[in-house]
C-alpha cells in the first residue's frame, strides 16, 4: 500500500520564480493495481510521480510505504529503497547509447555486486521475456522505438522491483507498439506488480488494463 | 567482499565503455597527458643517469687533489711539496700528475694531454680518446703532428685508441710519456700541474685537508665529495632550466587537461542522471568516475614513462641530449646505464596522476549530488 498525505511539492522555493508543481494531493494506492494518472501538460503527474519513485523529495507531507514514513529518508535511504521497491521506465527510455541493449539492462544491478554470471542470465532471461533475445548484444541506439521501450522495461524489473513506474510510457510510440506495450502491462500487472503510470493517451486511459485512473490539475487531484 | 569486488569490476567494465564511447576525446587527451609525462620523465630520467654516471665515475677519482694557487689562479706545484705531504698523517698514497689543456686549431676543439700513473707510453707515442680519434680519422700506427705552444712542431705515433666504454671520462683524452709531456708544453722540471692524495680513513679526509692547509697556505685541497657535489648541483641546475623552458608547455597542458577533466558535457550530466535515477549512489558515480580517471591517468603515465625509457636509454635521449649533456665540440657517445629512482618516480606519479584524477571527480561530485528527478524531465 502507497498512502500519500497532504502532498506539497514546491521549485525554486523562497525565489521570485516559485512555483508549487504539487498542493496538498492525499491518497491511497493499493498493490498490484494498475494506476495511471492523467492530466494536461503542467498538471504535476510527473513530479507526483518523481516523489512516490523517491526521485525527488517533497516539501511538506508524507508518502508512506507499507506503512513506512519515506518522504524525509536521506538521500543514501532513499536511492536503496529505489533500487529495491521501484523500476522506472522513462518517457525518452534514457538508455545509455553505446552499450548494448544486455548492458543496458544489467546497469541498475551493478551497485549489488552480484556475480557476472547470475547477472548475465537474469538480463538474457528479461530480454528474451520482451522477445529481444536476438538484439541482447545490439547497441540501443540501433534499436527501433518498440525495442528500445521494452528494454527500458527489462532493465526496470532486473531488480525485481515489485512497483514499476513509467512516465508517459506511449509518447514516442505509434499504435501498434502501444498496443503492445499494453500487454506487457497486463502482464506485469498479472504477475502481481503495482504499477504507476502518467500519461493522456486515450488508448492507454481507456484499455482494461489501467484498473484506476487519478486525474490531476494544478497539482490537486480532481477526480481518483 | 566478493561483491565488492564484483561491483568494482562492474565499474570499471562500464567505465571502459564510457571510454570506448568517447573515443576522440579520450585518445586525445590520452596522447596530450602522455606527451607530458613523456617530456618529464625525459628530462629526470636523462639527468638522473647523467648524474648517477658522474657519480659512478667519479667514485674511482682520488679522495683529495691538491692544487697551488698563485693570485688565486692555479699554478704548477713547485719541488719539495711531495716531500712536505709526506710528513703528513693519514695520507696513504700520493701521486704527482702532469696534465694540461690542448686546443686543436684543425678541428676547434680541447684535448686533455695527460701523463698516465698506471702505465709507460714509449717516448713518440700517444694514446688519443675514441671522440679525438673520430674527429681526426685516426687508428693506431698513423701519425699525427701537433704544434706546441712555443710553436715547435711535433708528430707523435698513435700506439692505440682507447675503448668505447670508457668514453665518457676519455673522449678529449691524450696520453703521452712524462717526457714527451714536458717537451711539448715546456713544462718545468721537478714541476707538477697537481697532487692526488689517498686518505687511509675515509672519516679523516676533512682533517687531512685541513692539515695540508696548513702546512702548504698557498695550496687548495680539492675533496672528492666537492667535486660529486658540483657535478650533481651543475646536472639540477641543467634541469630546473629545461623544466622553466617547459613551464610554458606544462601550464597549457593543465589547462587543457584541466578544461577536459572537469567540464562535463550534457550528455555526461544525462548519463548521471540516468545512473542516479535507476538507483546508484552518489559513491557509485563517483567510484565509476575515479575508475575512468585512473585508467587515463595510469595508461598515460605508463606510456609516457615507457616512452622517456625507450626514449633517454634506447634513443640515447635525442631530444634533450644536447641541453642536458651541455655544449662540446667533441661530444662523447655513450649509453646511461637504465636505472629508476623510486622517489622521482613517485613525484611524478603524484603530479601527473593525481591532479587530473582529483579533476575529473570535482564536476562529477557536483553533478551527481543534484536530484535525480531532473532525468524524468529531459
Amino acid at each position: 500500500m502507497i498512502e500519500i498525505a497532504d502532498l506539497h511539492k514546491a521549485f525554486n522555493q523562497g525565489q521570485h520564480n516559485e512555483y508549487w508543481a504539487i498542493q496538498g494531493v492525499s491518497l491511497s494506492l493499493a498493490r498490484g493495481q494498475v494506476t495511471a494518472f492523467m492530466g494536461p501538460s503542467g498538471s504535476g503527474k510527473t513530479t507526483l510521480l518523481s516523489l512516490i519513485g523517491c526521485l525527488a523529495r517533497p516539501t511538506s507531507g508524507r508518502i508512506r510505504l507499507d506503512g513506512e514514513d519515506i518522504s524525509g529518508l536521506p538521500e543514501r535511504f532513499l536511492t536503496e529503497l529505489r533500487r529495491r521497491h521501484f523500476g522506472f521506465v522513462f518517457q525518452q527510455f534514457n538508455l545509455i547509447k553505446g552499450l548494448s541493449a544486455r548492458d543496458n539492462v544489467m546497469l541498475p544491478a551493478y551497485p549489488l555486486g552480484l556475480p557476472h554470471r547470475q547477472l548475465t542470465e537474469r538480463a538474457d532471461a528479461l530480454l528474451a521475456q520482451f522477445r529481444l533475445g536476438h538484439r541482447a548484444d545490439a547497441r540501443v541506439e540501433w534499436l527501433s522505438g518498440g525495442e528500445q521501450q521494452r528494454v527500458a522495461i527489462a532493465r526496470a524489473l532486473i531488480n525485481d522491483p515489485p512497483i514499476l513506474v513509467a512516465d508517459e510510457p506511449t509518447a514516442n510510440l505509434d499504435t501498434a507498439l502501444s498496443r503492445e506495450f499494453l500487454a506487457i502491462l497486463g502482464e506485469l500487472s498479472g504477475a502481481g506488480r503495482t504499477v504507476l503510470l502518467t500519461s493522456h493517451d486515450p488508448l492507454v486511459l481507456d484499455s482494461p488494463q489501467v484498473e484506476r485512473r487519478v486525474a490531476l490539475r494544478d497539482g490537486r487531484v480532481v477526480e481518483a | 567482499m566478493t561483491d565488492w569486488f564484483h561491483k568494482q569490476r562492474y565499474l570499471i567494465d562500464f567505465s571502459l565503455a564510457a571510454l570506448g564511447r568517447r573515443k576522440v576525446r579520450n585518445l586525445g587527451l590520452l596522447a596530450a597527458y602522455s606527451l607530458l609525462v613523456f617530456v618529464l620523465a625525459s628530462v629526470m630520467l636523462f639527468t638522473q643517469g647523467l648524474r648517477q654516471e658522474a657519480k659512478r665515475v667519479l667514485a674511482e677519482s682520488p679522495e683529495v687533489i691538491l692544487q697551488r694557487l698563485v693570485a688565486g689562479r692555479q699554478d704548477l706545484i713547485p719541488p719539495g711539496y711531495l716531500e712536505q705531504i709526506g710528513r703528513i698523517r693519514g695520507v696513504q698514497k700520493m701521486e704527482a700528475r702532469l696534465w694540461g689543456y690542448y686546443y686543436d686549431p684543425v678541428v676547434k676543439a680541447n684535448y686533455t694531454f695527460m701523463v698516465p700513473g698506471e702505465r709507460q707510453i714509449p717516448s713518440g707515442q700517444l694514446v688519443v680518446g675514441p671522440a679525438l680519434a673520430r674527429e681526426r680519422g685516426l687508428v693506431a700506427g698513423n701519425l699525427i703532428s701537433f704544434r706546441s705552444y712555443s710553436g715547435r712542431l711535433f708528430t707523435f705515433q698513435v700506439a692505440e685508441v682507447l675503448p668505447q666504454a670508457s668514453e665518457l671520462m676519455s673522449a678529449d683524452l691524450v696520453l703521452l710519456g712524462a717526457e714527451d709531456f714536458r717537451a711539448f708544453f715546456d713544462f718545468p722540471a721537478g714541476h707538477y700541474t697537481d697532487i692526488t692524495l689517498s686518505v687511509a680513513n675515509p672519516n679523516e679526509v676533512r682533517n687531512v685537508a685541513a692539515k695540508l692547509a696548513a702546512a702548504l697556505p698557498d695550496s687548495r685541497p680539492i675533496l672528492r665529495e666537492e667535486v660529486q657535489r658540483t657535478y650533481a648541483s651543475l646536472f639540477d641546475w641543467r634541469e630546473g632550466m629545461v623544466l622553466t623552458v617547459l613551464a610554458g608547455a606544462l601550464l597549457a597542458f593543465a589547462i587543457l587537461a584541466w578544461d577536459k577533466a572537469s567540464g562535463l558535457s550534457a550528455e555526461e550530466r544525462r548519463e548521471i542522471g540516468i545512473l542516479k535515477a535507476i538507483g546508484w549512489e552518489t559513491g557509485d558515480v563517483l567510484r565509476m568516475k575515479f575508475w575512468e580517471g585512473v585508467l587515463i591517468s595510469l595508461s598515460a603515465f605508463l606510456i609516457g614513462y615507457l616512452a622517456a625509457w625507450v626514449h633517454v636509454f634506447h634513443l640515447d635521449g635525442a631530444l634533450f641530449r644536447p641541453v642536458l649533456q651541455g655544449w662540446a665540440v667533441l661530444y662523447p657517445h655513450f649509453r646511461l646505464t637504465p636505472q629508476v629512482d623510486g622517489l622521482q618516480l613517485a613525484t611524478l606519479f603524484f603530479f601527473t596522476v593525481f591532479p587530473y584524477t582529483a579533476a575529473v571527480l570535482v564536476p562529477i561530485w557536483r553533478a551527481a549530488i543534484t536530484d535525480p528527478d531532473a532525468v524524468m524531465r529531459t
